[in-house]
C-alpha cells in the first residue's frame, strides 16, 4: 500500500478525511477556548482586585 | 474509613482536584485516541460491503453515544442542583453542554458524510436522525436559556427544567432504530456479541475510551473557570497562587 492510494480511500477521500478532519478541528478548537476562558478568567479577577485594592487607598 | 464525600461537592475543594486530576485524563485520552486511528486506518480490513467509507464508524459511533450519555450526565447535575441546591452540580451541567453539543454536531456531520456515499443523500428526515438533531438543539437552548438569564441561580434553575424534560429525548434518540422502520442501521455491537471483526471493535473501543476521557477532562477545564467566576467574591478565590500574581 502507497500514501497516494491510502489518502484516495478507493474514491471516499472526501468522506472519510472530511469526517476526520471536522473531528480534529472541533476538538482543537474547543480546547483553544476553554484555555482562552481561563486565562480571560484570570486576568479579570485580577483587574477586579487591582480595582478593589485602589478604591481603600 | 469514613470519606467524606461531601469534602469536594465544595467548589474551593473540587477546583484544586479537577486541576490534578485533568492531566490524568487527557493524556491516557491523546494516547487512546492515537491509538484508535492507528488500529483504524492501518490494522482494520476494509470492509467487504462499505469499502474504505466504513472507516467513518469509528469516529460517528463513539461521538453519538457520547452525545447522549453527557446529556443523561447533565440533565443528572442540573437535577442535583434544583433539588439539592448545590451549586457544585449545576456549574458541572453549565460546563457539560459545549461539549455535549460539539460531540452531537461531530454526530450528525459525519453521519451526513457517510449517508451520501452509502445511502445516496446527505440527511434524511427519518427518526434516528431527527432526534440526535433535537438533542442538538436542546444543547443550544439550554446554553442560549442560561446565558439570557444573569442571575447565575435563576439560570442554573431554568436551566434544570429544560434539560430534565429534554432528557426523554435520548431513549427517543437510542431506540428510534427498533421503534420505527428507518434508513439507519441498527446497533452492530449488542450484548449478546457482535459480528464485527476484531480490530474494527478494538479502533472503536479505543477512540470511544478516548472521547469519553476527553469529554472528562475539558469539562472539568471548563467548570474550573465556572468556578472562578462565580465565586470571584471569596476568600479562597483571593488566595490562590494563579490569581495572587
Amino acid at each position: 500500500m502507497n500514501w497516494t492510494e491510502f489518502f484516495a480511500m478507493k474514491g471516499y477521500a472526501l468522506y472519510v478525511w472530511g469526517s476526520y478532519g471536522i473531528v480534529l478541528l472541533v476538538l482543537m478548537v474547543e480546547i483553544i477556548l476553554v484555555r482562552h476562558k481561563r486565562k480571560i478568567t484570570l486576568q479579570q479577577l485580577r483587574l477586579i482586585r487591582d480595582a478593589e485594592s485602589l478604591e481603600s487607598i | 474509613m469514613a470519606i467524606n464525600w461531601f469534602k469536594y461537592s465544595a467548589p474551593s475543594t473540587f477546583y484544586g482536584l479537577a486541576g490534578k486530576m485533568i492531566p490524568w485524563l487527557a493524556w491516557p485520552a491523546a494516547l487512546l485516541f492515537c491509538t484508535g486511528m492507528y488500529i483504524g486506518f492501518f490494522v482494520a480490513p476494509t470492509d467487504a460491503v462499505q469499502s474504505e467509507a466504513y472507516r467513518i464508524i469509528f469516529v460517528h459511533v463513539p461521538a453519538s453515544i457520547l452525545s447522549m450519555l453527557i446529556y443523561l450526565v447533565m440533565a443528572g447535575y442540573a437535577a442535583l442542583g434544583l433539588i439539592f441546591n448545590t451549586r457544585l452540580s449545576s456549574m458541572m451541567a453549565t460546563a457539560l453542554a459545549p461539549t455535549g453539543a460539539l460531540f452531537a454536531f461531530i454526530s450528525l456531520w459525519t453521519g451526513a458524510l457517510w449517508g451520501k456515499p452509502m445511502w445516496g443523500a446527505w440527511w434524511v428526515w427519518d427518526a434516528r436522525l431527527t432526534s440526535e438533531l433535537i438533542l442538538l438543539f436542546l444543547y443550544l437552548g439550554f446554553i442560549a436559556l442560561q446565558s439570557s438569564i444573569e442571575d447565575p441561580r435563576r439560570a442554573d434553575r431554568a436551566g434544570a427544567l429544560l434539560a430534565i424534560v429534554g432528557s426523554v429525548n435520548v431513549p427517543i434518540i437510542y431506540f428510534s432504530v427498533q421503534w420505527w422502520n428507518t434508513m439507519h442501521q441498527g446497533s452492530t455491537v449488542k450484548l449478546s456479541g457482535t459480528s464485527m471483526h476484531i480490530a474494527m471493535q478494538q479502533a472503536m473501543f479505543s477512540m470511544l475510551a478516548a472521547m469519553w476521557l476527553y469529554a472528562i477532562a475539558i469539562s472539568l477545564s471548563r467548570v474550573r473557570s465556572i468556578i472562578l467566576e462565580r465565586e470571584r467574591n471569596t476568600l479562597w478565590v483571593a488566595e490562590l497562587a494563579e490569581v495572587k500574581q
